[in-house]
């Protein structure tokens, strides 16, 4: 059994959970923002700006932020650990890996941080 | 018609290489295991594995014209379109992602090492009856489509996860039998099988892209009994 560190839930059936749901809260909002989308008619900045700061939206955007974060983690953790091995970098793999996959989670967290400023800072 | 064969003597050869054949099948559309033999008349020394030559032994699995399968029960005619009429080469490589021994001969180690680890064998720690442990025609039609697995390595070395991870991820082959225990009622291992299970690598590096299913020469689905697993995972953990 393989318990790897770097893994999001450190867990097979987490990690799979995981991707499932954010892929259903990141499905179930494109399609809610589609219908949106298509059932107003002209949208100009103000009525947007009213959308968008309804405490609906902003939990609905959180949701989706924290939804692309993680789904994103665990895509690319994947992606890392099938490629970046030693099959393709010999000995320099773990540290290849290490570097992806801390470049992936930094990229990700300023992401996240800058996601929840937009949301809830009121600009 | 052309065949072109990997060929590959480690002893001898810097580098593999495809040989080129020239066989007359006399329009029949034989076997690739007969290609392999009247190849074999022309030139000693290719080296491939064949048994029991009716797709019961396993033991010639190849990739044929870019598909894994079993060479013989695969008439040329099902390979690829224009084979048979000779219009395209039969191309004949070993099974991919295995290190390769000879030719079409491949080190299967990595593929048992997985199989060895799903432990697969009935385990059942209450007394044994006096006769045997009885099952209902119901519970025995739980591994119809498992037990037929005669572990001749098309599946899972046609899997790109088994590819990269070959040491941790277990490949479709065992997980097939590692359900094919879970599934059956005379063993009662099944926690200590699950918790086996529930690293990010042994069985949830499969991403269901069905290459096992589309080659299994026994017409078997690890796929499905790769979700038969994940939902047992899912009902014992949440």
């Amino acid at each position: 059994m393989v318990t790897p560190v770097t893994s999001l839930g450190r867990n097979g059936l987490y990690d799979w959970l995981i991707q499932r749901v954010s892929a259903v809260i990141i499905g179930v909002y494109l399609i809610g923002m589609l219908g949106y989308l298509m059932c107003t008619g002209d949208l100009d900045y103000g009525s947007w700006k009213a959308f968008m700061g309804s405490v609906c939206m902003q939990i609905a955007n959180t949701l989706l932020v924290i939804a692309v974060a993680a789904h994103t983690w665990v895509g690319l953790w994947g992606v890392t650990t099938d490629y970046l091995t030693s099959l393709t970098f010999g000995k320099a793999a773990t540290g290849v890996r290490l570097i992806a996959q801390v470049a992936i989670a930094l990229a990700l967290v300023v992401y996240l941080l800058w996601g929840l400023v937009l949301i809830w800072g009121g600009a | 018609m052309k065949v072109s064969i990997y060929r590959y003597n480690p002893e001898t050869d810097r580098e593999p290489s495809m040989k080129e054949y020239e066989v007359d099948t006399q329009g029949k559309d034989l076997m690739v295991l007969d290609i392999l033999a009247l190849v074999k008349e022309q030139d000693q020394s290719l080296a491939y594995r064949r048994s029991c030559r009716e797709g019961v032994c396993g033991s010639d699995g190849m990739n044929m014209n870019g598909k894994n399968g079993l060479a013989c029960i695969t008439p040329l005619s099902q390979v690829a379109p224009g084979v048979l009429e000779g219009k395209k080469p039969l191309i004949l490589r070993p099974l991919p992602g295995l290190p390769v021994i000879r030719d079409l001969v491949v080190d299967m180690g990595m593929f048992y090492n997985q199989y060895e680890k799903v432990q697969p064998y009935l385990q059942n720690n209450t007394p044994a009856p006096a006769i045997e442990r009885l099952q209902s025609p119901e519970e025995r039609a739980k591994i119809d489509g498992l037990y037929e697995c005669i572990l001749c390595a098309c599946c899972s070395t046609s899997c790109p996860s088994f590819w990269w991870n070959p040491d941790k991820f277990l490949g479709p082959a065992a997980l097939l039998q590692s359900y094919r225990f879970l599934a059956d009622s005379r063993d009662n291992a099944t926690e200590e099988r699950l918790s086996k299970l529930d690293d990010p690598f042994s069985l949830f590096r499969c991403h269901g892209i069905m290459n096992c299913v589309s080659v299994c020469p026994k017409g078997l689905n690890p796929t499905r009994a790769i979700g038969h697993i994940r939902s047992m995972l899912l009902e014992r953990g949440i």
